[in-house]
């Protein structure tokens, strides 16, 4: 068998209702909510999350290797999935890549993984995919976008779904395009690229796959497409004519957005949250002109799955941003104070173990633990005797401040002290809280996130964010 | 061999501290040097050798970067001057250091000055600045000088129950003996209500749980006691110096036994001082002391630290006025670094001075009664370094 053996996804805390932008706007909204990442997140972050979900309760040591996929990877420049790789505590023998500049990357990434485990060069590789597009501030896209990310890691052993068949289209069409120095999305023709774009093409696909396939509608329990809008969406439901129960209502745009590369993935994640085992899935992603389409069977194996925090998790930990303005800072759209301090490639490749992985040290000969790390025992004085040991990820707040004089798009800077559970202790910014509600005894856990432009580039650090 | 007794100090100067925007960092010194010389009836002409204690020569470009800062406006050549950094214990650093001179028997007078020029730049261009954008790029990141204290009055409160009206017993004391001192940045009484009040810098402290940012510098002259009897000059001695050095810069938040109650530095180093100057109860024993009061709290904690209460007692002997001007114990009585201001390199030396003129019984309307033994504290970076000595009269 091949396929998908886990999944995570990730969504961020805020959700902006469509209602605070249009009123900002004086305009008509659309209806519902979209998710926002925090100032300190981006796609990279967010995938690194998903990934975590997605390795939690196995060896990320045992993974052969990781493809990101995005449209917004904060590096035009520079690999981003060798720094999620990183993040997640993947070995550095394995292959990495990034799939980038269309929102169909991820199941570019999705079909790339796969024909990598079938083609044998790897085991399993882990797809993660994150975006946070930025809508022009008043346009439609600024609601209709959602900050989020999916993980799913394909092999061949312990198969929750299992590939059947794959169909691509890749037609050149200009429905939406962002050039490399636009900051925003610019988009064609409204009545040109919906009769031409989006529908038709995914319509084709669909039927394409199901063809090359001998498939028929009502071969399929689930159809999941992305779409970038619940009206194109029901274009290509209607014109399939789908019956009632084979497609999601809403696929997660009037609760998350259109999350961009991450949404078909988010969406596949969202339908095996609620497959039964002999299920049969049509996936399909659109991306200006380019479609992909899968056929997955599921398999007993997804109930293996079920107790992971997932699409319906993230849904009910969310918190309403009421505030238009702060979702600008949030975005970068309106500038903020620039935070460029004191930073060294050197230092930071040295300490990568550290900062990035969360290694600190644990003595070989009186066992103490140690975060930072260490080379002389604090207790023993042992020089150079000492193994890797990782600083857990979860713990409870020992005290806390509210610090209003460091630069922030959310002031103040919470910074926390924190017990980790099983031994050390960490210092940190608290990100995702109200800190009102910051508390002694308070459970938190470590998040990756972006800090600063320090030395020019973007510096990652663990925060500390309330657990839920 | 123990310190005690080997060194006197004979001569004190401090500038007026505040925004000294007329003077430069090179002016202060020399101001501070002079009236210390004045006072010892010395010139440079007496002196062997310089310690400079200075934390952050980057505010100002390289002054202060080097002996040469305070040789300079002195005609010091070719004399030996060593700059000394330890935080916020610099100064205290540059006297225990020129202390040391004296006492290896090397130089028979010297000069300790303490010199820091923070208002050149902006409030935010300085120590705030320094912690922002300097340090490790990501460790501790988001700490800011309050944001160290800050954390310690949280955990203070959850302890022991006391509120932020018992930090504000501390800013109004300090106040209140600031304004009876000529020099003191900050020379207006303030009430409770006033410091409540106030906006939050980082919660749970306010604007008025936290010493200003300020100019100044401070300049004493030590030597033999023998010397000293010599010179027929009123001197006072050193009874015992202690400096502890318990944890790192960054990653002392990170420490498992930091209990975020006070300072173990501050306990090691009381603890040597105490030693050499055979003090055994020092509630009983000291006078007066002049303690490293950056922010309300850390005043609480090294009342307990310096053993003058017990652990969680800080609070309640602020409220029963122990360490006010009229008190059993004055504490503070130049208006600590929350009213004089925390130029910070010129900050251990000034409270040197301070003590030895109450010693000296010339301090004014803000003499104490009885000053035979005193006691001086300054507590660097984020706790991790202390520095306590004790004085006493011949």
């Amino acid at each position: 068998m091949l396929g998908i053996t886990r999944y995570g996804v990730y969504i961020p805390k805020y959700r902006l209702g469509r209602d605070v932008v249009a009123k900002a706007w004086g305009r008509q909204f659309l209806s519902g909510e979209r998710a926002v990442a925090n100032y300190d997140e981006d796609s990279l972050t967010m995938a690194t999350e998903a990934a975590l979900n997605c390795l939690q309760g196995i060896d990320p040591k045992s993974v052969d290797g990781l493809i990101f996929a995005s449209t917004t990877s904060p590096y035009l420049e520079k690999q981003a999935s060798t720094l999620v790789a990183t993040a997640a505590d993947l070995t550095e023998e394995i292959f990495t890549a990034d799939q980038l500049s269309s929102i169909r990357a991820g199941t570019a990434a999705l079909k790339s993984a796969l024909d990598a485990v079938k083609g044998g060069s790897a085991r399993n590789i882990l797809v993660a995919a994150g975006d946070s597009r930025r809508g022009e501030p008043g346009s439609d896209s600024e609601q209709l976008f959602g900050d989020g990310a999916a993980a799913v890691m394909v092999g061949d052993t312990g198969v929750a779904a299992n590939i059947e068949g794959i169909y691509s289209l890749s037609e050149e069409f200009m429905d939406a395009w962002r050039k490399s120095d636009d900051i925003f999305l610019q988009k064609g023709d409204a009545a040109f690229v919906q009769a031409y774009g989006y529908a038709r093409i995914v319509k084709n696909c669909v039927a394409g796959i199901l063809k090359k396939y001998e498939m028929k509608i009502s071969d399929i329990s689930r159809f999941i497409f992305s779409a970038p809008d619940r009206r194109c969406y029901s274009r290509v439901v209607k014109s399939l004519n789908l019956p009632p129960g084979s497609f999601m209502e809403d696929p997660l745009l009037t609760t998350v957005g259109d999350t961009g590369t991450a949404a078909p993935l988010m969406l596949l994640v969202a339908a095996l949250e609620k497959a039964t085992p002999g299920e049969r899935l049509l996936l399909c992603s659109y991306g200006a002109g380019n479609s992909d389409a899968f056929l997955f069977q599921v398999t007993p194996e997804v109930e293996r799955l079920r107790d992971k925090r997932g699409v319906a998790g993230y849904q009910a930990s969310k918190k309403p941003m009421t505030n238009y303005e702060k979702f600008l800072k949030f975005q970068n759209t309106l500038p903020n104070e620039p935070l460029a301090p004191y930073s060294s490639w050197a230092l930071l490749w040295k300490e990568k173990k550290q900062n990035l992985q969360l290694y600190g040290t644990r003595c070989k000969k009186c066992g103490t633990f140690a975060y930072p790390r260490r080379r002389v025992c604090q207790k023993c004085n042992a020089k150079d005797e000492y193994e890797d040991a990782k600083l857990p990820r979860r713990g409870k707040i020992y005290t806390f401040a509210k610090d209003h004089l460091f630069p922030s798009p959310d002031p103040p800077t919470v910074m926390a002290v924190v017990d980790m559970d099983g031994g050390g202790r960490f210092y940190g910014q608290l990100t995702d809280c109200d800190p009102a509600q910051v508390k002694i005894g308070m459970p938190v856990e470590l998040t990756f996130r972006r800090f600063h432009q320090g030395e020019g580039f973007y510096n990652y650090f663990w925060k500390l964010r309330p657990l839920e | 061999m123990s310190i005690k007794d080997r060194v006197a100090i004979i001569g004190v100067g401090t500038t007026k501290f505040g925004e000294n925007f007329e003077m430069t960092y090179q002016d202060m010194a020399l101001e501070a040097v002079y009236e210390a010389y004045k006072d010892a009836g010395l010139e440079t002409k007496d002196m062997d050798a310089a310690w400079l204690g200075t934390l952050s020569p980057g505010l100002t470009g390289l002054e202060g970067d080097a002996g040469a800062s305070l040789a300079e406006p002195l005609n010091f050549y070719p004399r030996p001057v060593t700059r000394v950094s330890a935080y916020c214990c610099s100064g205290m650093e540059a006297v225990r250091n020129a202390a040391f001179g004296v006492a290896s028997g090397e130089y028979k007078i010297v000069l300790a000055v303490g010199v820091e020029k923070m208002r050149e730049v902006p409030p935010r261009g300085s120590l705030v600045a320094r912690h922002i954008h300097e340090t490790h790029p990501v460790i501790s990141k988001g700490r800011t000088a309050p944001g160290i204290f800050a954390p310690i009055a949280t955990r203070y409160f959850y302890e022991y129950g006391y509120s932020k009206e018992t930090l504000a017993k501390v800013a109004v004391k300090n106040h209140y003996n600031g304004s009876l001192n000529p020099k003191a940045h900050f020379r207006s009484p303030i009430t409770e209500e006033t410091v409540l009040k106030a906006p939050m810098v980082v919660d749970p402290l306010g604007l008025f749980d936290c010493c200003p940012t300020t100019d100044g510098a401070a300049a004493t002259i030590l030597t033999t006691p023998e010397i000293a009897k010599d010179l027929k000059k009123d001197y006072v001695l050193i009874k015992g110096m202690g400096l502890a050095v318990t944890y790192g810069y960054f990653s002392m938040a990170f420490q498992e036994d930091n209990d975020f109650l006070g300072f173990k530095s501050t306990r090691e180093a009381a603890a040597m001082a105490y030693r050499q100057a055979g003090i055994q109860d020092p509630r009983k024993e000291i006078d007066i002391a002049e303690v490293h009061d950056c922010f309300t709290i850390t005043e609480l904690v090294n009342y307990e630290d310096l053993g003058f209460c017990g652990r969680g007692e800080g609070g309640r002997l602020i409220s029963d006025g122990v360490t006010a001007l009229s008190g059993e114990l004055p504490v503070n009585t130049s208006g600590g670094l929350k009213s004089c201001g925390h130029p910070v390199g010129a900050t251990g030396v000034r409270m040197v001075a301070d003590v030895v003129t109450q010693m000296r019984g010339r301090s004014g309307k803000r003499q104490v009664k009885k000053a035979d033994i005193g006691l001086t504290h300054t507590l660097g970076g984020p706790g991790s370094i202390a520095c306590v000595f004790v004085l006493g009269r011949p």
